[in-house]
């Protein structure tokens, strides 16, 4: 390609833009670094550590940070250290990995769908996990399945349902939105008939799980939610190369040689698995995949949603959510599902009435 | 039609009993072509002649219903999707851009087939999108964000992507669609740097004869899903194909700037009166149709 450039500028010091580069010679490894999203993606490790240690520090006891981080490390007194690692460490856990869960789901969501408001609160799954529940609460399946089980199985169950409706010699994300909303209001019906159907005790009990909560989780809780990100988290990030083809439209991506199906499956596979068993752990948490992923988006100023800040900003929504949850009202502790839904839907107005005036994501 | 069969100084694209679908109705049925490596080719036909599906199936966007297309001999489908997208590139009709890429980004997206899980950004890497941009003047317009681009510049980006990939064989879908003319020529001129200066072979559909003729070496006309006519410019290009392709009647000039066939539609209320009688088109103008007196 030299003949072209030659004729049009001589062809010295080769100047490219805002690209900054990391290259190791052997092993061959080289990737493309974004300053700004790493600055961003180190301020919400730390904004989430800082509030994942208040959340452990508040309480009916309350404990000094400095005792906190000790505790963390093992070297606090006995006493803290009870309340520490088995009252308060496994809630935090659980928000921490369900935030992280959810943020991600939601980057895989968006990016997969080309649509700012696919979120798995926005195609059925989480509703699907939250009738699965309903369902074995009012209808006393859950002598055999967990809580948990049933909102895993209603989640996975959910998606494989909108995955083969949608299904049409291929898939495309706009036809996922919109079989998905479909298949959400069904689920949100059959929810609200098991609710009426049912005896008050089972409504009230249900309830409690269909919002969004954090009281009382241990470290039950926390081990299949942690195993599931740990397998997870880092196939999104592989899927990440493809999904920046991905978001040129399938025929480009196919152009550039990306597997546009299975990739598209993956990627459904991946984000629904993690929002099923942060769903199973903690319930539906409102607004968190849908709002993280692109308050993170227009931190780093990227034009994707980033899945790593994603899931940060997400830990940080849901440990702060939590934190104000149990603050707010003195004596009473709300669901953290609650807190998210009044504070995570302006935040996201606020987001997009700014976009419109900027002109761009910026 | 193969009179020089696996050309060995570019790649060999052709298409062999060719049955087009989209779900029950048959766009194309038995279509054999032949792209001249190493040359523009421009598909041209009325609307819904299957131009579009044609390239569509030579990019392997569209899987034959019957017959295959073959790159150096080889069907597309058996060659892995990466081998190919090194290979055979394809810019598809007014793709869109995220909000907020950069063209810099976008062009990078280029380099994706020559990319790994571990190697994502390599100095060959960072040459070809820098060339790219260089190649397509975009290199100032780097860090702009794609959509707050003009239509032209917008284009122009999405090519520096397609070169980027540095694929011998170049296909683009309508590479002029919603540009003005100003930025139409702009866009031609640089798939034609492209062909002479890099040797890529490119074939593209083009709704306007008179840039088909200027830009292309090789014309393919097309109608209803069959080919109508193909070869040079001023052997394909006469009233009577046009006629014949496009229902129109037209007088066929030279381009008084490419010296190439320029055509001029007849209307019905411009009916001229130098023009050939209706139904019986000035029948063969073998060589090079010659302007009619009437238009100096």
């Amino acid at each position: 390609m030299t003949g072209l450039l030659s004729s049009r500028t001589a062809r010295t010091a080769p100047r490219l833009p805002v690209r900054v580069a990391f290259r190791l010679a052997r092993p061959p490894v080289s990737g493309v670094i974004r300053p700004r999203l790493v600055v961003v993606g180190v301020c919400l490790a730390l904004a989430g550590f800082l509030v994942f240690c208040l959340g452990i520090s508040v309480g009916e006891v309350p404990i000094t940070l400095p005792e906190v981080m000790r505790s963390l490390v093992g070297a606090g007194d006995p006493g803290t250290d009870l309340i520490v690692h088995e009252l308060r460490l496994p809630r935090a856990t659980t928000g921490l990995l369900v935030g992280i869960a959810f943020g991600v789901s939601g980057a895989l969501f968006q990016t997969m769908t080309l649509n700012p408001l696919a979120s798995p609160d926005m195609i059925g799954i989480t509703q699907g996990a939250g009738a699965a529940v309903v369902a074995g609460v009012v209808l006393g399946w859950d002598a055999g399945l967990s809580t948990q089980s049933l909102g895993l199985l209603g989640a996975l169950a959910t998606a494989l349902l909108v995955y083969v409706l949608a299904w049409k010699r291929g898939t495309t994300g706009y036809r996922i939105v919109l079989v998905g909303i479909g298949v959400s209001w069904v689920c949100t019906s059959l929810t609200d008939y098991l609710m009426a159907y049912g005896g008050q005790f089972e409504a009230q009990a249900s309830l409690g799980w269909l919002v969004g909560n954090l009281n009382g989780r241990d470290w039950n809780a926390v081990g299949p939610l942690a195993i599931a990100l740990a397998v997870l988290v880092p196939v999104a990030l592989l899927l990440g190369r493809w999904m920046r083809t991905l978001q040129l439209g399938d025929d480009v991506a196919k152009g550039l040689g990306t597997p546009v199906q299975a990739v598209r499956l993956a990627t459904l596979v991946t984000g629904v698995g993690l929002i099923a068993f942060g769903t199973a752990a903690a319930g539906p948490v409102a607004f968190v995949a849908l709002a993280a992923p692109q308050v993170a988006q227009r931190l780093a100023r990227t034009a994707w949603p980033p899945p790593v800040a994603a899931g940060l900003t997400g830990a940080v929504m849901v440990l702060s959510a939590d934190l104000l949850a149990r603050e707010v009202v003195p004596g009473t502790e709300l669901p953290v599902g609650v807190v998210t839904g009044v504070l995570g839907a302006p935040v996201l107005l606020w987001l997009l009435v700014r976009a419109n005036r900027v002109g761009s994501g910026g | 039609m193969s009179s020089n069969p696996v050309h060995h100084t570019g790649p060999d694209l052709r298409a062999e009993g060719l049955r087009l679908a989209y779900d029950s109705r048959v766009v194309v049925d038995g279509l054999d072509v032949t792209i001249p490596p190493g040359r523009i080719t421009a598909i041209v036909g009325a609307n819904a002649c299957g131009k579009s599906t044609l390239l569509r199936a030579l990019a392997r966007l569209l899987s034959p219903r019957a017959g295959s297309v073959r790159l150096d001999g080889h069907a597309l489908h058996t060659i892995p999707t990466r081998e190919l997208a090194q290979r055979l590139g394809i810019l598809p009709q007014s793709p869109v851009a995220p909000e907020g890429l950069t063209v810099v980004d976008l062009v990078g997206r280029g380099r994706s087939p020559h990319q790994t899980w571990w190697r994502q950004w390599s100095k060959s890497d960072e040459r070809a999108v820098h060339d790219a941009l260089r190649a397509t003047a975009m290199t100032d317009l780097a860090d702009r964000p794609v959509d707050e681009l003009s239509g032209g510049q917008r284009q122009r980006a999405w090519i520096a992507m397609a070169v980027a990939q540095g694929t011998p064989v170049l296909l683009l879908d309508e590479p002029t669609t919603y540009l003005d003319l100003a930025h139409q020529i702009d866009v031609l001129d640089l798939v034609k740097d492209l062909n002479r200066h890099e040797k890529r072979t490119v074939v593209m559909v083009l709704h306007d004869l008179n840039q088909a003729c200027r830009y292309a070496d090789h014309v393919i006309a097309m109608k209803a899903g069959a080919i109508a006519a193909e070869g040079a410019p001023a052997e394909v290009i006469t009233a009577q194909t046009v006629e014949d392709v496009f229902g129109l009647r037209c007088l066929v000039a030279t381009d008084p700037v490419s010296g190439t066939p320029m055509v001029v539609p007849v209307s019905r209320h411009h009916d001229t009166p130098g023009r050939p009688a209706a139904g019986a088109p000035a029948a063969d103008t073998p060589d090079r149709p010659a302007a009619p007196a009437s238009l100096g």
